[in-house]
């Protein structure tokens, strides 16, 4: 079915690109740091009382005064020996860092994002098949208004009302504290996660239940739609029959374009609820100034979105019949 | 062509047409929207003062959204805070769109710029918006500077496509064509025939993506990248409230959370009202 | 004898969204009444365009939202409703759509004639009755895997004319069933209907196709702006025309290549342009004074119908 010499060429081209766009990337995070006032060498020392010259020396030795072309070299050339540097706030290697966070983060993206994706497909399914009626007007207002609400906010409010007032779930880290990792329990493990997984999720449904629907109700009044129903064909067979399968497609597709607005949720809802991934992680490096870190993450997050979108490309150009026999016939 | 002698003017059943119920709804959010700038702009922080004697206490007659840690009544805050979230929402959406509207254009020149402007969308689009507006934050120093220079920067991406694809459709036109043999220089013919065509996008882009910015502004200052703490934004007033939760001061978080939310979606319904105005066909759906 | 399907005064209309959300109605069809017996092929000569399709969505009852249905539509002497329409549409009743547009790209042939089916008992018995009628058709075993966008032009017009015949209807509406075909494949297509009539179907085919028409229809329902102005015999196409009826019917009949080419002034008037009195009026070589302000009704001459001010009615 899949032309595999095509695909190879196709996979090279999206690496080729990847490794182009990563350069932009990383060119435009290093102006953008040079930009600021900061000062790594100051967080570095935070308040630690040190000396003039030691203070000039370390500036010496971080080639904090050289010209940004410097900088930028000898950190790319580092990177390509795989070294990301040294993490100013949490002092081990920016790949450590980014390797434990990324895998909490991970696992909490992923699940809600699977989540959302099967709970928004479902809601919007229902809502353009019972159009107009009771059930399609409060999955509408339900998905508009979540829409309209930060997500930050949803996410207080999940906590205050669930762990604060209920009580069901601790109020923050992803292990209970003092615990040594051996002791962790896949429970105490999982009750952490579920609280900020299934908010991301609420928030996550809505993009994906309004588009199912529309697609839909599209899909209700096309042609063939309408040849079936004269065929006597009704009801949720109908739907089941010539409706879902062809709207299956894009919605996926969309899902994974939506990697950017994951990542981005993620970092607020980790906030929140102090979840130990690396959205967070990426908030600290923001607020403390620890370059390294920050600009490791920046380089993971824009591979992270690309992977989404490759996927959502690859679904496009070689799983869909539709576009696939377009191509065969012209 | 005219439709007052060919057919007939059919109200349906529902005593108002879907035209009436748009204007009223446009003109309904409006209203609210300018009520709101305008008492917080009235509210001097001054206005704001602190009572010990009325510290955390929930809402109340004589303080609808309660109190905070200080005594401050967290209506008023909340008030001057979405001015304040509505202001600098306003002036990342005009950024933004003149943003849009100029890389829209210079793509339009020519096959080679199109491409450049292309790609910068695609490496705009590649950084998840909230990274990209700390990044920018940091490097404007932070502040309100910071976070609208950092929203603007992040939001032009959409309606830059939008707007490249109408100027595509326009300029493949055979009118255009036409005016090109006559020898009209590009610029006359960007003014002339592309820009009040695509005044209608501009008008509905920019109204849509204030949402959008109003809610990263608040996103990126709840973080605490954004407005310094002494001015109350919304997200100050939430990043601060989040200390307050685990003694079960809920309304600090609730009601500015709340007022949020119905700002955003006051502008997303005016911005969708608009949109079936000036564009009819949208309406069907 | 009852008609098997008989269309009374239907008229179909849209609401549509104008300029700043104006909102005005839009009557694309304004008068429309015919009738097929069982064993007769009627069919409904109108322009592209003209709105005539819509007559076979109001049939099954799949019209769009904003479409507003007056009139009634009988089925053996009983009105349909819009549940009688779900009842017994690809039962009693069958649709030839007009392109293979109409068919779920997505989907295999085999499994998209069979439709519906409860459970696998089910599935097969319907499968073998496929198998049966798709042969007889020409359309070997490959066709049940394939998807339609595999299909020839002449392929899908036996796969829509089959699978109309799976459920053995009483009653076959054919939209359009010939444009973009070739000569040889527009022949066999009549064939088909032939064959039906002589199993005691009813055939409703909704067509441009002058030729076509004349060809297999037994009646000609003509449609003019909106309205049926005449329901003539088929015989009655001879000669010169003296028997028609309806001037617009004389003048089309005398546009036809054979009958000399001759062309008459003007054009049918547009959706929307709403006339007073006669909608032929503008074009008529000799009309009536009262052509101008009133609108003719469509008078029932027994097998033949005519909307013109000049026949009175028979009996």
């Amino acid at each position: 079915m899949i032309n595999y010499a095509k695909f190879a060429k196709f996979l090279g081209k999206k690496a080729l690109r990847l490794i182009i766009l990563l350069i932009f990337v990383i060119l435009i995070s290093f102006i953008l740091i040079d930009m600021s006032p900061i000062n790594p060498v100051k967080t570095y020392i935070s308040n630690v009382v040190v000396s003039q010259e030691q203070v000039a020396s370390l500036e010496a030795y971080w080639g904090v005064n050289e010209p940004i072309t410097t900088k930028m070299a000898n950190w790319l050339g580092n990177i390509l020996q795989g070294n990301l540097g040294t993490s100013l706030i949490y002092r081990v290697p920016v790949i450590d860092v980014i390797k434990e966070r990324f895998t909490a983060s991970l696992a909490l993206m992923l699940s809600s994002w699977a989540f959302s994706g099967i709970l928004g497909f479902l809601l919007g399914t229902i809502a353009g098949f019972k159009k107009d009626t009771i059930v399609d007007k409060i999955i509408k207002v339900y998905c508009y208004a979540l829409q309209s609400a930060p997500t930050f906010w949803i996410a207080l409010i999940m906590l205050m009302v669930f762990s604060v007032y209920l009580g069901w779930f601790p109020t923050g880290l992803g292990v209970p504290i003092g615990t040594l990792s051996e002791n962790v329990s896949f429970w105490d493990w999982l009750n952490r996660l579920i609280l900020p997984m299934v908010t991301l999720s609420i928030i996550g449904v809505a993009q994906i239940a309004l588009f199912t629907r529309d697609k839909l109700i599209e899909e209700m009044n096309s042609d063939y739609f309408l040849f079936a129903k004269s065929r006597g064909e009704s009801g949720w067979n109908l739907i089941k029959r010539h409706g879902i399968r062809n709207i299956l497609l894009p919605a996926i597709t969309l899902q994974f374009l939506g990697f950017s607005e994951l990542f981005g949720g993620a970092v607020l809802v980790e906030q929140i609820f102090t979840y130990p991934g690396i959205g967070q992680a990426a908030v600290s490096a923001g607020l403390r100034n620890d370059v390294p870190l920050l600009l490791g993450i920046v380089i993971f997050s824009a591979i992270f979105v690309y992977c989404g979108n490759l996927i959502a490309d690859i679904i496009y150009n070689f799983v869909d019949p539709r576009i696939k026999e377009s191509e065969e016939d012209g | 062509m005219d439709n007052t002698q060919k057919g007939s003017l059919y109200n349906p059943l529902a005593k108002l047409n879907l035209r009436t119920k748009t204007l009223i709804t446009i003109a309904a959010t409006s209203l609210i929207l300018i009520v709101v700038v305008i008492s917080s702009l009235l509210i001097n922080s001054n206005d704001i003062t602190t009572n010990f004697q009325a510290m955390n206490q929930a809402p109340s007659f004589g303080h609808i959204f309660g109190t905070d840690w200080m005594g401050r009544d967290m209506f008023t805050r909340t008030l001057k805070g979405l001015g304040l979230s509505v202001q600098i929402g306003a002036g990342a959406s005009i950024l933004s769109s003149l943003i849009a509207i100029s890389m829209a254009l210079v793509g339009s020149i020519n096959k080679y710029l199109d491409g450049v402007i292309a790609w910068l969308v695609d490496l705009f689009l590649s950084i998840p918006h909230i990274l990209l507006i700390i990044l920018i934050s940091i490097a404007l120093g932070g502040g309100a500077f910071g976070v609208t220079m950092g929203v603007a920067l992040t939001h032009w991406t959409s309606l830059t496509r939008v707007l490249r694809a109408e100027i595509k459709q326009i300029k493949t036109s055979d009118y255009v064509r036409l005016s090109e043999r006559f020898g009209k220089s590009k610029l006359w013919i960007a003014r002339k025939h592309i820009l009040p065509l695509i005044v209608t996008q501009i008008i509905v882009g920019t109204i849509l993506i204030f949402p959008h910015a109003i809610m990263h502004e608040a996103s990126v200052t709840f973080l605490g990248f954004g407005l310094s703490p002494h001015e109350p934004a919304i997200g100050i007033i939430l990043s601060e409230s989040m200390k307050y939760l685990a003694t079960g001061d809920w309304w600090l978080a609730l009601f500015p959370g709340l007022a949020l939310l119905i700002i955003v979606l006051l502008f997303d319904l005016a911005g969708e009202n608009i949109k079936k105005l000036l564009d009819p066909t949208s309406a069907n759906k | 004898m009852e008609k098997l399907l008989d269309v009374e005064n239907v008229s179909i209309s849209f609401i549509q969204y104008t300029q700043g959300l104006n909102q005005r109605d839009l009557k694309v069809i304004t008068d429309l009444t015919l009738d097929v017996s069982e064993g007769e092929i009627l069919a409904v000569l109108g322009s592209s365009g003209s709105g005539k399709s819509l007559l076979a969505h109001a049939i099954f009852g799949i019209l769009p939202e904003n479409a507003n249905l007056k009139g009634d539509i009988k089925y053996n002497g009983k009105t349909l409703s819009q549940k009688d329409k779900e009842e017994i549409r690809g039962d009693e009743i069958a649709l030839i759509p007009q392109s293979v547009n109409f068919l779920d790209p997505l989907m295999k042939i085999s499994d998209q004639a069979i439709g519906y089916t409860e459970n696998d008992k089910e599935k097969a018995q319907k499968k073998t009755k496929q198998r049966e009628i798709f042969e007889k058709y020409n359309l070997g075993p490959e066709v049940d895997e394939m998807y339609p966008f595999q299909l020839s032009g002449g392929m899908a017009r036996r796969v829509l004319v089959s699978t109309a015949l799976l459920s053995n209807p009483k009653l076959v509406v054919a939209d359009e069933p010939t444009p973009g075909l070739d000569e040889k494949t527009v022949k066999e297509t009549l064939n088909h209907f032939k064959k039906m009539k002589e199993d005691g179907v009813g055939v409703l085919l909704i067509t441009h196709d002058i030729h076509a028409a004349l060809e297999i229809a037994d009646r000609i329902g003509i449609f003019y702006s909106g309205y049926v102005i005449e329901i003539a015999e088929n015989k009655d196409f001879s000669g010169d025309g003296e028997n028609l009826l309806h001037p617009y019917t004389k003048a089309l009949y005398k546009a036809l290549p054979a009958n000399g080419f001759e062309l008459t002034k003007g054009h049918q008037p547009l959706h929307g342009e709403i006339q007073t009195g006669c909608p032929y009026y503008d074009r008529c070589d000799s009309p009536l004074e009262i052509c101008n302000s009133q609108r003719p009704q469509l008078i029932d001459l027994g097998n033949k119908k005519v909307r013109c001010f000049k026949y009175k009615e028979s009996e």
